[in-house]
């Protein structure tokens, strides 16, 4: 174990893959001799060379169309997007290609892709450089969509994610990159794609978050807790596939949840969840089931403004506070 | 060339004008459902570029793909099944008439989103590069109207910044659906546009055969010594509307019939009597052979199986994932392969 930020444990899991398997390349815009925007894949340009560390045009549906076929041709590739937002440039080959391919040709064609990209708003870069757009993406099957919210989950997953066969999204939260926790050193530690999982005990309310949205709740339950009221808190980590079960065993016990997303309200996580926990555990509900979520404006410039948008500690608080008293 | 290789080729493209000719009846008949967008007229660029394609080339098209799927050497077979969307199909009959692949034969589909295989091409090529299979080139296929997309430019600008193997191939029938091509490209010779991206090109004509051959192959041979991209124009035509829906108020009959005075097959015949090649008695033969090749397929294809509700749920993914139907999780796994 060592402690060590998010933007350090997903560059180890990349370069331990990198070092592992030859058939690992990463491509993206300034991924190389810049070092990456967000500085993830410095270093790596010197070690690995520039055939392993491919340099790309500002052409998102070059950058993700070559690396669908460079995957289909046996290599591993992680594709990077700058940010999620340039995902939309790339639209049709995340989810017309990479999510049906294999499908579609009769189980033939095997993707071993990852697409890696920074989602997330409060760092004054306006309204279409902010946004948190993940549950679109988690809307197609045929795709994985893997959101950690703790630097050892995004080692985890990452490298779990590069060992997959199927085309995993790998979204990443630029406010959570200077986040520090233990992360086992070991080369082979993986978490399984597709597993909620419990990061707090607690008997009295479900909370449900994902991404930035995970350190938010355990403040929240942390506040929580001084008033006596003891949070579960359960991380999604991955939007597709999604795992109710740990979410429907805490719903079972404690009969109330609120749901904690950085993106907007409508068609979102939250709506998807309380959806379920509606389907599965409709006799155990004592509360209606409650969402926290980003206002339903186009993210501002304006710091005030923008922070007035986004979801807060308190936020989850005041909804953790309302299931139970009403 | 043997004349058993000019007799196969001969009957190569009749067998895919029979049995385009044969898969409009059926989706008149409605046993072939969805769009159905014939290769009739352009059968002399899939038969010329696959005779000297190497087994280690790539191959990769649009949605016009089913003269390509026999090209490429896929059982005629398989391809009716899948147009009757039925399990013996190539692509298990999910993919039907715009998405047939075969990757065992090098053949990676069939993509109906227009222009959006060509990066997909370009990555094909990188794999390529990148495992030091130096000897193989990535062929591209994709319609005149595909040169207008973005997906086109983002392609052939990387394949040349990355100096990858693959020779780009227009093939020019002259309209995007029914759209002329001076309509809607600024410029009429697509070729030019290889121009922009410092990319040989060429443009040919593609209603011979034997010159798609000569030409295609000289081209291959320059790719795998010299490197690099290669953009190539063929101009051909297609006899039939867009698809099976096409009023076809854009051209007149009289066009139409200008080409067919043209048509590849013809071309082909004269060329293999005129030369001594074959006889006509031979080449009626090889008709009637391709007659039978297609009724078996017809009839192969209608006595396939329908898939099942099992078939629906596998290969969402490749890794064994939880499915859900109508709502519920079901008790076992999608079991991936």
């Amino acid at each position: 174990m060592a402690r060590i930020t998010m933007r350090e444990a997903i560059s180890k899991a990349l370069w331990e893959e990198m070092e592992r398997d030859e058939r690992v390349f990463i491509q993206g815009e300034e991924v190389g001799v810049w070092g990456g925007t967000y500085a993830v894949t410095k270093g790596f340009y010197d070690h690995f060379g520039k055939k392993r560390v491919r340099d790309t045009p500002i052409a998102e549906a070059a950058i993700v169309g070559s690396a669908i076929g460079a995957a289909l041709t046996g290599l591993r590739p992680v594709a990077e997007l700058m940010t999620i937002n340039f995902a939309f440039v790339a639209m049709d080959h995340i989810v017309n290609e990479a999510a049906k391919l294999h499908y579609m040709f009769g189980g033939q064609f095997k993707l071993p892709l990852v697409i890696r990209a920074v989602s997330g708003g409060g760092r004054q870069l306006g309204a279409t450089h902010s946004q948190t757009p993940d549950a679109i993406f988690a809307h197609f099957p045929g795709l994985k969509v893997v959101s950690p919210g703790t630097p050892a989950d995004a080692k985890g997953l990452l490298k779990a994610a590069i060992r997959s066969d199927d085309p995993v999204l790998f979204i990443e939260n630029a406010t959570l990159y200077q986040t520090k926790g233990e992360v086992p050193d070991d080369e082979d530690y993986l978490e399984p794609l597709g597993k909620s999982k419990v990061q707090r005990e607690g008997d009295d309310v479900t909370i449900v978050a994902y991404s930035k949205m995970v350190p938010a709740a355990l403040k929240a339950a942390e506040m929580l807790s001084e008033d006596g009221i003891e949070s579960q808190v359960i991380d999604l980590r991955s939007l597709r596939p999604l795992d109710m079960d740990p979410i429907i065993d805490s719903f079972k016990k404690t009969n109330r949840a609120v749901i904690a997303e950085e993106g907007w309200r409508s068609y979102g996580v939250g709506s998807e969840v309380s959806a379920r926990i509606y389907e599965l555990a409709f006799d155990y509900v004592d509360a209606p089931v409650k969402r926290v979520a980003q206002a339903e404006v186009p993210l501002p410039y304006n710091a005030t403004l923008e922070q007035m948008a986004l979801p807060q500690v308190e936020d989850i608080y005041h909804a953790a506070k309302e299931v139970i008293h009403g | 060339m043997k004349k058993e290789e000019y007799l196969d080729l001969y009957q190569e493209m009749v067998v895919i004008r029979r049995l385009e000719e044969r898969a409009a009846e059926l989706y008149q008949q409605g046993k072939i459902g969805g769009f159905l967008h014939l290769y009739i007229g352009q059968e002399a660029v899939s038969a010329g570029i696959s005779s000297v394609r190497q087994p280690q080339d790539r191959l990769i098209t649009a949605y016009r793909d089913h003269g390509w799927a026999l090209s490429a050497g896929i059982d005629a077979k398989t391809i009716m099944a899948e147009l009757l969307g039925k399990k013996d199909g190539c692509s298990l009959g999910k993919g039907g008439s715009m998405h047939m692949a075969d990757t065992e034969k090098n053949f990676w589909g069939g993509h109906a989103i227009v222009g959006a295989h060509i990066p997909i091409a370009a990555g094909l090529a990188l794999g390529d590069v990148y495992q030091g299979n130096n000897d193989a080139v990535t062929i591209c296929m994709f319609g005149d109207g595909a040169t207008n997309i973005g997906f086109f430019h983002e392609g052939l600008n990387l394949s040349k910044v990355w100096n990858l193997p693959v020779l780009w191939v227009c093939e020019n029938n002259q309209y995007g659906m029914g759209t002329a091509v001076d309509r809607a490209s600024a410029v009429s010779e697509i070729r030019q546009k290889a121009e922009g991206y410092g990319m040989p090109n060429e443009r040919i004509e593609g209603m011979d055969v034997m010159h798609v051959r000569t030409e295609v192959d000289r081209i291959l041979k320059k790719i795998r010594k010299d490197g690099g991209p290669y953009m190539l124009e063929i101009m051909t035509y297609r006899y039939s509307g867009h698809s099976m829906g096409d009023p076809e108020r854009y051209r007149d009959k009289e066009e139409v019939k200008r080409w067919e005075e043209e048509d590849p097959i013809g071309i082909f015949r004269k060329y293999l009597v005129g030369n001594e090649i074959a006889t006509e008695d031979e080449l009626d033969q090889q008709d009637a052979e391709a007659e039978n090749v297609v009724e078996e397929a017809v009839a192969f294809a209608e006595a396939s199986p329908e898939p099942t509700v099992e078939d629906l749920f596998e290969d969402i993914y490749v890794e064994p994932t939880p499915v859900e139907y109508r709502g519920y999780a079901l008790e076992n796994e999608s079991e991936g392969r």
